[in-house]
């Protein structure tokens, strides 16, 4: 901890004398570990979506050489004569889900935002622990060249689908995939220290290190949501982890703790794996909640409609997220008084996600509404989240799941959580925060191009499956015409595929645009937005360091449109002009709590 | 393109139950999200940005959050109560049906082996009948089938009789169902279950009591005569 301060203390001095690695590879700035965890989990983001492509062209087209000669590159493991192998398909599901869950949007939310927003957001120089941070970044690029390396060697990558069902999982008997299992559980297992290292740095950051004056509510939404994001983490992974290795000793030196074989227990598997799991669906959407509150609060030129109530609500969504992981069972076998408590504590999430739903809809409510790209990222996220927390209730009803458990409904129901929800309240974030990440704008012309094309074609893509899910077709099949039932279907699955193309397309519009802006977009200054936190006082992008003498913080995040100002925003450090009987004057050396209502 | 939301036509005797409440939900869901997008696009164009709008400084509204926290408290509540009296019908150990037909189903990579008590009437002895990807069972009669798996963890799926239930090694899981009509419907597996899973599929044979019979005592001479 000493070292930690003192290292802040001495950024300024320091940072002249960083060499090129020291400052671009080995860097413990928080700001270029963001920028690397941008870079390689966009890659990451990449790769996933080139296997869901994949997946989609065998749906689409079942049967059917890969179009552009893509046979010729894949081996005869995979697709001999550019048709893909049931194994290959399954792995595919597989990899495509873990690229996307724990190398794509793990880190874009927690890696990205949590190092950029965290500290510049409570006023910090750097994280708690700079060092450890550099880490938790350097750990991922390991774990990811582990899990890119099973598609090489025998047998493939792991074919047991993300969740990993024992004794699936245990063994290559059952998969044909001996190696391929061994190293995704070895890369998570190395991946769950990143995420370890990285939550506890931003627990840490956020309760020591917030400038004076920064009460807890006055924190802004994206770090209070990154904040507790950290906690599941904190939590959530070790039981991964923990998992995972008992997995391994199973498939390595013959444990057995979920085979059946020696009285192991598969059911055991799915409840650690839904522990950590359902936590897990939390850490992968309440970052973007935060990020479309600043947002939409910023665009709209309004405070945050009902600011406690949405903190309260992140809280209630990450509490109740640890007592409801076995509805993810409800077809597994399990005590059907048991299933009912699930169902119980599973609905009730359905009350913060409404509080937070209504709240963004009150934020817009007589607003000043700026129709820039990340507002419209923003908005559709509240759009979609609607469908995803909708589709859910029909899930959460036990008697209803067992029919669509384990149907297309759910893969509609958790890419509109996950796309329609955490990857556009990414695209929210990224299109809101480039300015301050590399002191340029993004085009809006091509942001708005990559909007409009992606909002569409996502839904295009999405929306049908849940019909898909209601006529009773399975997901994780390789080939649904097996199926005299779903052959009908066929259609509607090459249209889902067609639209998935386009929409995995567009997507190089944005990469285009994030490039060329880095280098020719318009110079944004220190506070494009006219917001009021505390990163838009520092300079784009900012110093090592951050802040040139360390801010005092007056008020709440969201003083927008006040009627006592001309300014329609006003900046979190901005000293009241009359000290005393400015509206919410905070005696900067006294961080108590008492002054904040 | 098929985009209903109407479910298959059920064939059990709790299906109807089941898919009212389906399609409750879907109506009280259905309703809140016509209602939330057109607000929300209703907000976003009338009071997007032009020359000279101020946004209102409004910090929030306790009672418009204590309306909506209720309504949607009391909304989800009800429903799981709903829920719950169909759950227990169909999965609730005092409310499996005591007249039963019991048979099992053993379940393995890739296929549905079922066994059907033979002339001694008993299960799980040598002179069980068994046939493979196919569950033979007699209409208006209900049938527990105890479910298991020699391997991995498969999923027992009859779309049409809303049945479903994974087969996990280790452990013998009871299920219940009574068919409302003769004919053939599809079985399905539904747990990722390895390369083969896509075609582990198979059929229900929903027979007359008296064709059930008849089916059973013909098995019964074929597998005597095989000894």
């Amino acid at each position: 901890m000493s070292s930690a301060i003192s290292m802040g203390d001495s950024h300024s001095e320091d940072h002249h004398h960083l060499g090129f690695i020291r400052t671009y590879i080995f860097s413990t700035d928080h700001k270029m570990i963001a920028k690397q965890f941008l870079v390689t989990s966009l890659l990451f983001l990449a790769i996933g979506g080139i296997l869901a492509a994949m997946i989609r062209w065998q749906l689409g087209f079942p049967g059917q050489p890969l179009p552009f000669n893509l046979g010729a590159i894949l081996p005869n493991t995979m697709a001999p004569g550019g048709i893909i192998l049931p194994e290959f398909y399954n792995s595919l599901v597989t990899m495509h889900a873990t690229f996307m869950v724990f190398f794509a949007l793990m880190p874009l939310m927690a890696g990205v935002f949590g190092n950029l927003l965290i500290p510049l957001q409570i006023g910090a120089d750097d994280m708690a622990f700079p060092r450890l941070n550099m880490l938790s970044f350097w750990i991922t690029p390991v774990a990811g060249a582990v899990m890119l390396a099973s598609f090489f060697v025998e047998g493939g990558a792991a074919g047991a689908g993300w969740t990993s069902y024992a004794p699936l999982s245990t063994s290559g008997e059952w998969t044909g995939v001996y190696m391929g299992q061994i190293l995704w559980l070895v890369s998570l297992i190395i991946l769950g220290f990143s995420s370890i290292t990285g939550a506890l740095n931003y627990v840490t950051t956020v309760i020591a290190m917030r400038a004076p004056g920064m009460t807890w509510f006055r924190i802004p939404l994206a770090t209070w949501s990154l904040f507790i994001t950290a906690w599941l983490l904190l939590l959530a992974i070790p039981i991964l982890t923990g998992g995972l290795i008992l997995l391994l000793f199973d498939q390595t030196i013959g444990t057995a703790f979920f085979r059946p074989e020696g009285s192991g227990e598969p059911l055991m598997w799915q409840h650690i794996f839904w522990f950590f799991g359902h936590p897990e669906v939390y850490i992968l959407i309440l970052p973007a909640m935060g990020f479309v509150s600043e947002v939409i609060a910023n665009r709209s030129r309004k405070p945050v409609f009902g600011y406690h109530s949405m903190v309260v609500a992140l809280v209630a969504i990450a509490f109740l997220g640890w007592i409801v992981w076995g509805h993810h069972m409800f077809q597994s076998g399990m005590n059907p008084f048991l299933g009912m408590s699930f169902m119980a504590t599973t609905v009730v999430i359905a009350v913060p996600s409404a509080i937070k739903t209504f709240n963004w809809l009150g934020t817009l409510w007589k607003g000043d509404i700026h129709f820039d790209t990340p507002l419209l990222h923003a908005v559709s996220f509240v759009a979609l989240f609607v469908v995803g927390g909708l589709s859910g209730i029909f899930l959460a009803s036990a008697p209803v799941d067992i029919y669509l458990h384990d149907t297309y409904f759910i893969v509609a129901h958790l890419h509109y959580v996950l796309v329609g929800g955490s990857l556009f309240g990414i695209f929210a974030g990224i299109t809101f925060w480039y300015p301050k990440i590399f002191g340029r704008m993004m085009n809006e012309t091509l942001g708005k191009i990559h909007w409009t094309v992606s909002f569409i074609t996502y839904n295009l893509a999405f929306f049908p499956m849940h019909n898909l899910g209601v006529q009773g077709m399975m997901r994780r099949i390789y080939d649904p015409n097996q199926y005299e039932f779903l052959q009908s279907l066929q259609s509607t699955n090459t249209f889902i595929s067609k639209s998935v193309f386009v929409f995995a397309g567009i997507q190089i519009i944005f990469a285009i645009n994030f490039l060329w802006s880095m280098k020719k977009g318009k110079k944004s200054g220190d506070n494009p937005w006219d917001s009021n936190g505390l990163e838009w006082t520092c300079p784009s992008p900012p110093p090592h360091g951050n802040f040139a003498e360390v801010p005092i913080v007056y008020r709440g995040p969201y003083e927008y449109s006040h009627p006592d100002r001309e300014q329609d925003f006003w900046p979190q450090d901005e000293a009241p002009v009359d000290d005393l009987d400015g509206p919410e004057y905070t005696d900067p050396n006294e961080s108590t709590e008492s002054n904040d209502e | 393109m098929n985009l209903s939301w109407l479910m298959p036509e059920s064939v059990s005797t709790f299906g109807p139950a089941l898919d009212n409440l389906y399609y409750v939900i879907l109506w009280i869901t259905g309703i809140v999200f016509v209602v939330t997008e057109v607000v929300l696009v209703y907000f976003i164009i009338k009071y997007r940005h032009k020359e000279g709008r101020k946004a209102t400084y409004i910090e929030g509204s306790s009672k418009a959050e204590w309306i909506w926290t209720s309504a949607t408290a009391v909304i989800v509540m009800a429903l799981a109560i709903y829920s719950k009296g169909i759950w227990d019908t169909i999965r609730h150990p005092d409310m499996f049906p005591e007249n039963a037909y019991e048979l099992n189903v053993t379940a393995k990579q890739y296929e549905w082996n079922a066994a059907y008590a033979g002339s001694d009437g008993q299960l799980g002895t040598s002179d069980d009948i068994v046939s493979r990807n196919q569950v033979h069972v007699p209409v208006d009669q209900p049938v527990i089938v105890n479910l298991q798996s020699e391997d991995v963890i498969h999923s027992f799926f009859l779309p049409q009789l809303r049945v479903k239930h994974d087969a996990v090694p280790g452990r013998v899981w009871p299920i219940w169902f009574e068919a409302t009509q003769t004919g053939e419907f599809p079985l399905a597996c539904a747990e990722l279950c390895g390369l083969g899973h896509y075609r582990m599929g198979g059929t229900l044979i929903v027979h007359s009591k008296e064709d059930f019979d008849i089916w059973l005592s013909e098995m019964q001479i074929e597998a005597e005569d095989d000894e």
